[in-house]
């Protein structure tokens, strides 16, 4: 049996190669998706069976279990699964980008900035009895705006003749130095509680979303992992160093540009509404190269799936285990994406 | 290369020294404390008792000690570091020192509820050692030994992860995050005398053996190969580098907490000077190193007064211009 399978229609235009295993794999993980999915809904200070959860989300149940499952559950459990899909698609992107199995959306700043702005507005929107004087509503606006500024002078201040990957790595690493310590400039002058608010954003959270984040993060979302997706090729390009693809008819600062805007894009969405959740970017692209290999027309959609069911299962953990104590869903992210870097680093030492 | 000859060398040196002690009666007479340069010598000469006297005494001038002594340790440390790594941005913090000091003092603030700068001091001396130590090591598996590129990895690795922790411990513990928030900004304020007196031994091993390995390295910054060729025993020399580095650095964190990019841009400023003969890189980098954060911590105290900004703001915001700077310069040649 052949490994792949062609498609062909429409005279050619439309033209791909499946991959057997990797399709095998992306519908494992479908499966498994929807099972952490339901059963993390379930979970929590009011247990539910599985079957019962289901019941509940096509209409059935008691009020008791419907308020529980719709108004807490849901939404957060939804916005742990996009923020996880799109900051693993990110760091898919920006690691086949920049050729680099480093690369993740905080490196390069865009988380960095995000924080700066969280913390300005914590800071210069409280007044003397240190209640807020705009709605937090506007929080992930400031967030988002935050991320895509960092990000815009990262690439302005990468641009030298075109943008060379070791550059913007180079100069994120700075910009996100920088971005550190306006972040704890602003904390300190600003007054203690409204840093611990501050820290528990930037650690990550999904503490407390809403269906109105739902309905602004899923389509958000969506749209750019969909353009991620048809411009997987692209990277597959890109990746193979700036000469070939410039050799075989890539658009190079074009294309990368564009995926530059379309991981910031998502970034700054997963982090308006999440805060700084670390790791997944990182963590996800390497699990999925390990299961489908790096072709990113099946490494993306697979990283996406493991990016969800790690914010998920981490956000589960933060609220179930140690509860009534609610642990931020980064904390977890990092403590298992640190040690799995660790040993991808003690695997490869002979390479 | 800006002096060539070893006597406009060996002229610079004694010019830089000179800026040096300058900055540092500057450091002792301006601040939010209304002082004259002549009220300083009658606080060393027959101290009175006054206000301005005890804070001449015993603020201004550890203080100033301190940022001389962290500066120089994070500049020196800096230089081994880039030669070690042959990476022209790698840092002190590749080592995972501040990351891993900032973990063991969150611990120690949380779970054994430590509150004083000086237990801080070992404490956050221990969390660098230990992180030092776990980022070599893991940088050096493998058959062939360390090489520069898996020990950035690995410091890359280990710093985000002990951030990460600390980060958690703190956001469960909202007291502890009042504790240590100025700490883990870095600064030079605020610390007695007795936290240099107890760090400078291992300080000044780490200066004095860093003067004795400076001709080693020269050979080491050649290459690996040729190094060994030359009939150095590179191994050995990168753990000696280590340890020196390890005194060093988290000497520096043990008193001021973490402070960035002094390791970064000391070195290349150095060079820019001296050219790369680590027999004057080294005490030249010293010197700026102990310059700049004077510089720095001078300029904290106005630009909020009367609140100061930590130094390690200051050096981060001074710093990085440099860094894109240097980035973008000296990836444009490739």
């Amino acid at each position: 049996m052949n490994q792949y399978k062609s498609f062909r229609k429409l005279e050619g235009k439309v033209s791909f190669l499946l991959d057997k295993k990797a399709i095998f794999i992306l519908i494992s993980f479908l499966v498994v998706t929807g099972v952490v999915f339901i059963v993390s809904t379930g979970l929590g200070d009011m247990k539910l069976s599985p079957l019962t959860v289901l019941n509940v989300l096509f209409g059935g149940g008691s009020e008791m279990e419907q308020l529980v499952v719709q108004s807490f559950r849901l939404p957060r459990i939804i916005v742990a699964l996009m923020v996880g899909i799109a900051l693993a698609v990110a760091g898919g992107i920006l690691q086949g980008m920049i050729r680099n199995p480093l690369a993740s959306p905080d490196i390069l700043g865009i988380t960095g900035g995000a924080s700066v702005a969280v913390v300005s507005f914590l800071s210069f929107f409280s007044d003397a009895n240190n209640s807020l004087t705009v709605s937090i509503k506007w929080l992930p606006l400031a967030a988002f705006v935050g991320a895509a500024v960092i990000a815009l002078l990262v690439y302005i201040l990468a641009w030298k003749n075109g943008v060379s990957p070791i550059r913007i790595v180079l100069i994120g690493i700075g910009v996100s130095a920088l971005m550190q310590a306006l972040t704890t400039l602003m904390m300190i002058m600003g007054p203690i509680y409204r840093a611990s608010q501050a820290n528990i954003w930037i650690t990550g959270t999904v503490y407390g979303s809403s269906w109105n984040n739902v309905a602004i993060l899923v389509p958000w979302t969506v749209v750019f992992v969909a353009i991620a997706f048809l411009m997987a090729k692209n990277i597959n390009i890109l990746e193979l160093g700036d000469d070939i693809a410039t050799g075989v008819g890539g658009r190079i600062q074009r294309q990368r540009f564009f995926l530059l805007l379309i991981s910031t894009a998502l970034v700054g969405g997963a982090v308006a509404f999440a805060g700084g959740i670390g790791f997944v970017g990182l963590m996800a692209p390497h699990m999925a190269r390990r299961l489908v290999g790096s072709s990113f027309g099946a490494l993306l959609p697979v990283s996406a799936l493991i990016g969800g069911i790690l914010v998920m299962l981490a956000d589960l953990i933060g609220r179930t285990m140690f509860s009534p104590l609610e642990i931020p869903a980064g904390v977890f992210t990092a403590g298992i994406g640190a040690p799995y870097f660790i040993y991808l680093l003690f695997k490869n030492r002979n390479a | 290369m800006l002096l060539k000859t070893n006597g406009q060398k060996l002229l610079g040196l004694i010019i830089v020294f000179l800026l040096l002690v300058l900055l540092m009666c500057a450091s002792i007479v301006y601040g939010y404390t209304q002082t004259s340069w002549k009220m300083v010598l009658d606080a060393f000469q027959n101290n009175n008792g006054s206000n301005e006297h005890i804070v001449i005494a015993t603020v201004r001038l550890p203080r100033a000690l301190i940022a001389v002594a962290v500066g120089s340790s994070l500049a020196i440390s800096g230089v081994l570091m880039q030669t070690l790594t042959k990476n022209p941005l790698a840092s002190p913090g590749i080592f995972g020192v501040n990351a891993g000091a900032g973990f063991a003092v969150v611990i120690a603030v949380t779970l054994f509820s430590v509150s004083n700068l000086q237990a801080f001091a070992w404490i956050s001396f221990l969390g660098a050692a230990v992180a030092a130590i776990a980022v070599y090591i893991i940088g050096s598996a493998g058959r062939d030994g360390l090489t520069p590129m898996k020990l950035t990895l690995a410091g890359a690795a280990m710093s985000a992860m002990f951030a990460s922790f600390t980060q958690g411990f703190l956001v469960i513990n909202e007291a502890a995050f009042e504790q240590v928030l100025f700490w883990l900004a870095g600064s030079v304020e605020g610390r007695k005398m007795e936290i240099l007196i107890n760090v400078l031994p291992y300080l000044l091993l780490g200066w004095i053996g860093s003067v004795f390995i400076a001709s080693k390295m020269n050979v080491l910054s050649m290459g690996e190969d040729v190094a060994k060729g030359l009939g150095v025993n590179t191994g050995f020399l990168k753990i000696i580098v280590a340890i020196i580095v390890i005194l060093l650095a988290g000497g520096s964190v043990a008193i001021a907490g973490p402070i960035g990019f002094i390791g970064i841009v000391i070195p290349h400023l150095t060079r820019f000077i001296v050219g790369i003969d680590h027999r004057w890189l080294i005490p030249f980098s010293g010197a700026l190193g102990g310059v700049l954060l004077l510089v720095a911590d001078i300029l904290a105290r106005y630009i909020i007064m009367p609140q100061e900004i930590p130094v390690g703001v200051m050096t981060a915001i001074i710093g990085t211009p440099f860094f894109i700077y240097i980035a973008r310069k000296g990836f444009n040649a490739r």
